[in-house]
């Protein structure tokens, strides 16, 4: 047994969180900062909390991860972080040469008070930000939220880049949440074939699945452009993907630009894509062609062919807010019954609307928000399940209790494929299904007794 | 092999230093000339290279925290105390099972490895401090596990707030009567590296656990293994050496360790060091304390491997070891020169370059002569003078503002356990014999003339570094992997072994070569360019067969 100490009887913790369910604020700004063209991150704080980050990331797409630190010493720590960040943005420049810096800070620079936008402001006095380029920023105290309010808030801060020249582009803006590049890509695939012509921000895609062709880009070809991030103050509307990722960046560029916007479940699984579409649709004003209605219909099929192997399947889940809120939802279509939901991320409103989803379940669900991994295995001794989903984390619960597993969210560390091949959309859901399915139907082939082992599945 | 034969760039030390500097700014450039050094090979009198100092900030660095290098790397690997980190949940959750220590729960059964304890700290905690939460933490974790130690981490924040994390210990420390409990000061922002967390967390080891078993251990010959981490089963294959030797191995510090290891390691008759940097001064300690004689070791590669364990032999002294030691080195040997004669005429002439932690850098350069492999450039992530140089230069060294706020704690010979290992004769005996205590002539006496020793390597020196001498293989960590790799140089990580290993001993020796051979002839590295980019023009049509 890997978790041989964790008993099955609960005990209320009030300051021990043990296995988290969550990371902290900036490595969101950094993944998030990443899908802006030409970027480089940077972290404020000391260095281990960059190299921390990169390794993470790096482990998780098997890419590498460029980003900068201001390398804080003691004595920094009690002077202040001014010197080292404006140092580290000459640094910068000199040899790295992007076209931005994304400063996120860190519970160190957060916790001793240092005021990024004066330290910005003082390098642009200094003149030691290039004509052209720009620094932005945001605030990502370690000990607010989770890793999901720091990408929400780096995403924040790439909407003050946003202008409003008063003539609208009729682009909408569409700001996806943290999910993988492949799954962006999918969104945008899926908005040029509904006929929308959309800015997709953060883009991850062409920068965190890059080729191997002998080449070192420090800055790949994706990302969303400075040029587009400005534009988007004139875009008709914004579409924002997941409340706790995307809300706060979609309602700055409203009250700033005057851009009005729309907040949608990430589109994971049937309905949410359905949403998502039918958003698109009405927003640009066009009619859905039948290539996406056929999408849709493969995936309507497959749940049909299927639903024998997922019906009143108990699943146990953990992550992050808005992909577990429109992944139980997806799994209830299923008629699949999401029994234990946990997240580390703060949030009573995830647990409302959670319980809202799962009302009609013939059974009873355990949900909690600010929790951990190790009350969901204690729910999960208690009330067994036939499937876990979560990050590669949960592969240890899964051995031990013997429970078919897939791996989904961040970080997945021990696979590959969620660099390449999307989950969001309807393409995404058939294979969120392949991957349930597989699971399930491999845990089947291997204890069917002989005398009902089959061949036709 | 197109690409990986076509390595014979001829290259020069001097213009690629100068190639490296130009980029940068001024001070930053005067700063880096210090660190990159153009090696003269000469045995005694290595030049000064600048180390163990901060880096500039916004140059992207391969190093990581004091905390990392406390919790991460020296008490991550034990088993069987509950680690449990003060501050936000990011630290906890980034140093949760992601070193490669692999671990043996024991007859006790009690491993809590694969759990991260945080106190969360909120807001809430770093305006109010965090202490009364510490404190039902640790209350807490008393409750559900048991444990015999609690060890609590500090991270940035709780030095800032003030949180005093020792008075908080002791105090739960003899509320409990049965739970060691004992904190770490390693606030990230400590030091200028990883190797200021080796310090804070082997002095609170030895303060807090060294020394509490004086229980007699079965076993003849005892040893203690410093700095030996297990990453990827290192300590296992070691161990299995050792044992078939008829060696005991008391204490590892600290793969694979228990909180009884720590606790008997005085009562072990030699120290044994594998990586100088993360743990020398411990062995310093050990033996000012209670009597025990170190040595350097290195089990990484075959003949290292034999000429270790003649070394332990020798110190022992006893024929009947020394010759199982002999035994056992022709058993393991024949299996090693058949995996090198296999290897060696695909690896002949080829070259690597390493940058890692405090020894790596320097005990992977023999493995790779084995393979018939030149070490063209090396460096250490967070080492100091002494491992570069040797340890003559130890009492030179500058102790600047960011080492002096490291604690060193003084020790004295203990006035009831300190007992010399060796009488004055035995020891006047050994050394006359040409026998060497306490010595580590550090990696640059090791390489070649002219080849590249550089500290603190960044992304930007790594990348031109591949770009210009074009290695065959480059040694380094996770972060550096992908970059190295897109240019179509197979990257060996030598922090996580890429998920493979053990390399140290016998059995490590033979993984390596195959695993280096796998890395440096494996196709994939003839992929890069499809066939329309190697000849883009279109010379003739196409004939339909």
């Amino acid at each position: 047994m890997l978790l041989r100490h964790t008993p099955k009887e609960i005990s209320e913790r009030k300051a021990l969180m043990i296995n988290p369910a969550k990371t902290c604020q900036p490595i969101g700004a950094m993944y998030a900062a990443l899908g802006i063209h030409g970027c480089l991150p940077h972290s404020h704080g000391s260095q281990g909390c960059c190299a921390y980050h990169r390794s993470t990331l790096t482990r998780h797409y098997k890419e590498p991860i460029s980003a900068a630190t201001s390398s804080f010493t003691e004595g920094a720590s009690v002077f202040g972080g001014q010197a080292n960040l404006l140092q580290a943005i000459e640094n910068i420049f000199t040899v790295y040469e992007p076209d931005v810096i994304a400063v996120h800070t860190t519970c160190l620079s957060e916790t001793i008070g240092d005021d990024i936008k004066q330290i910005r402001d003082k390098a642009e006095k200094q003149n030691l930000v290039p004509p052209g380029k720009h620094v932005i920023y945001c605030n990502t105290p370690s000990y607010v939220g989770s890793h999901v309010t720091g990408f929400s808030n780096m995403v924040k801060g790439m909407t003050e880049l946003a202008q409003s020249t008063g003539k609208k582009s009729g682009k909408v803006n569409v700001i996806p949440g943290w999910v993988e590049p492949a799954d962006m890509e999918e969104i945008k695939r899926l908005s040029a074939l509904v006929g929308v012509d959309i800015t997709l921000f953060p883009d991850t895609s062409g920068v965190l699945n890059g080729p191997m062709s002998g080449e070192f880009k420090m800055f790949p070809e994706g990302g969303v452009t400075i040029k587009e991030l400005k534009a988007a103050g004139d875009a008709a509307g914004t579409l924002a993907l997941g409340e706790w990722c995307s809300a706060d960046a979609a309602r700055n560029l409203d009250t700033k630009c005057k851009v009005p916007c729309k907040v949608l479940d990430m589109p994971f699984g049937l309905a949410a894509t359905d949403r998502f579409v039918d958003a698109l649709r009405t927003i640009a004003g066009v009619s859905v062609p039948e290539e996406v209605t056929r999408e849709r219909g493969q995936l309507v099929d497959l749940i049909s062919d299927m639903h024998q192997y997922l019906y009143h399947k108990k699943v146990a889940l953990y992550g992050d807010p808005d992909q577990l809120i429109a992944m139980t939802e997806f799994l209830v279509s299923l008629d699949m019954l999401p029994v234990h939901i946990v997240t580390g991320t703060p949030g009573g409103k995830f647990e409302r609307i959670i319980k809202k989803i799962t009302a009609g379940l013939p059974c009873e669900v355990n949900v909690k928000a600010s929790s951990d991994m190790f009350l969901l295995h204690q729910w999960i001794k208690n009330e067994p399940v036939d499937l876990i989903m979560g990050n590669t984390y949960g592969k240890y619960i899964a051995r031990d209790e013997d429970i078919p597993f897939v791996r989904w969210g961040f970080p997945i560390l021990d696979r590959v494929g969620h660099q390449y091949f999307p989950t969001v959309a309807y393409k995404g859901g058939l294979r969120l299904l392949e991957k349930v399915l597989n699971a399930l139907l491999d845990r089947k082939d291997r204890d069917d007794p002989e005398q009902r082992f089959e061949l036709v599945l | 092999m197109a690409t990986t034969d076509n390595k014979t760039a001829q290259w020069n030390a001097a213009e690629v230093k100068e190639e490296i500097l130009k980029k940068y700014p001024p001070k930053v450039a005067r700063k880096r000339a210090q660190q990159i050094l153009i090696n003269e090979a000469l045995q005694n009198d290595t030049p000064e290279i600048q180390a163990n100092v901060r880096t500039i900030p916004g140059i992207i660095t391969m190093r990581g925290c004091t905390y990392a290098g406390c919790k991460g790397v020296i008490m991550g690997p034990t088993r069987d105390i509950v680690n449990l980190v003060h501050g936000p949940i990011g630290c906890s959750f980034y140093a949760w099972l992601t070193r490669r220590n692999q671990t043996d729960a024991g007859e006790d059964g009690e491993n809590y490895m694969p759990y991260a304890f945080s106190t969360d700290m909120q807001d809430s905690d770093i305006i109010f401090g965090g202490e009364k939460k510490l404190k039902a933490a640790i209350q807490e974790a008393y409750d559900l596990f048991h444990p015999k130690g609690i060890a609590i981490f500090a991270t940035c924040p709780v030095g800032l707030i003030g949180d005093d994390i020792h008075a908080v210990a002791r105090e739960m420390k003899e509320k409990f009567g049965d739970c060691n409990v004992f904190a770490f000061s390693c606030e990230g922002y400590k030091g200028v590296s990883q190797s200021a967390g080796h310090h804070i967390a082997n002095n609170q080891v030895f303060r807090h656990l060294v020394g509490l078993n004086d229980e007699k251990k079965p076993g003849e010959y005892k040893i203690n293994l410093l700095g030996e981490y297990n990453i990827g089963g290192d300590g296992f294959e070691i161990d299995r050496v050792l044992k078939k030797c008829g060696i005991t191995n008391i204490a590892t510090f600290s793969g694979n360790s228990s909180y009884d290891q720590f606790a008997s390691a005085h009562t072990a008759d030699l120290s044994c060091v594998m990586c100088h940097r993360s743990i020398n001064y411990v062995a310093d300690m050990l033996e000012i304390k209670y009597g025990i004689p170190w040595i350097k070791v290195n089990f990484i590669g075959a003949e290292a491997t034999a000429k270790s364990l003649r070394k332990i032999g020798q110190y022992f002294g006893d024929k009947a070891l020394m010759d199982r030691i002999e035994e056992v080195i022709a058993e393991e040997m024949p299996a090693v020169t058949a995996a090198i004669e296999d290897v060696r005429p695909r690896t002949e002439g080829k070259t690597a370059m390493l940058f890692v932690g405090g020894s790596r850098a320097h005990h992977y350069q023999e493995l790779f002569s084995e393979l018939g492999m030149r070490t063209v450039a090396a460096g250490y992530e967070f080492a100091h003078r002494d491992d570069y140089e040797g340890r003559q230069v130890i009492p030179s060294l500058k102790v600047d503002a960011d080492s002096r706020n490291i604690e060193e704690i003084e020790v004295e010979a203990d006035p009831a356990r300190y007992a010399p290992r060796k009488s004055e004769e035995e020891l006047k005996a050994l050394k006359d014999s040409g026998y060497v205590f306490k010595d580590y002539d550090g990696m640059i006496p090791d390489m070649n003339k002219g080849s590249l020793v550089i500290d603190d390597l960044n992304q930007f020196e790594a990348d031109k570094l591949v770009e210009i001498i074009k290695p065959d293989i480059f040694c380094a960590g996770i972060k550096e992997k992908y970059s190295i790799q897109k240019l179509g140089i197979p990257m060996k990580q030598l922090h996580s072994y890429d998920y493979g290993g053990p390399y140290a001993g016998f059995k490590g020796a033979v993984n390596f070569y195959h695993e280096i051979d796998r890395l440096v002839n494996s196709k994939v590295w003839g992929y890069m360019k499809a066939p329309w980019q190697e000849n883009p023009e279109l010379s003739a049509t196409y004939v339909w067969e």
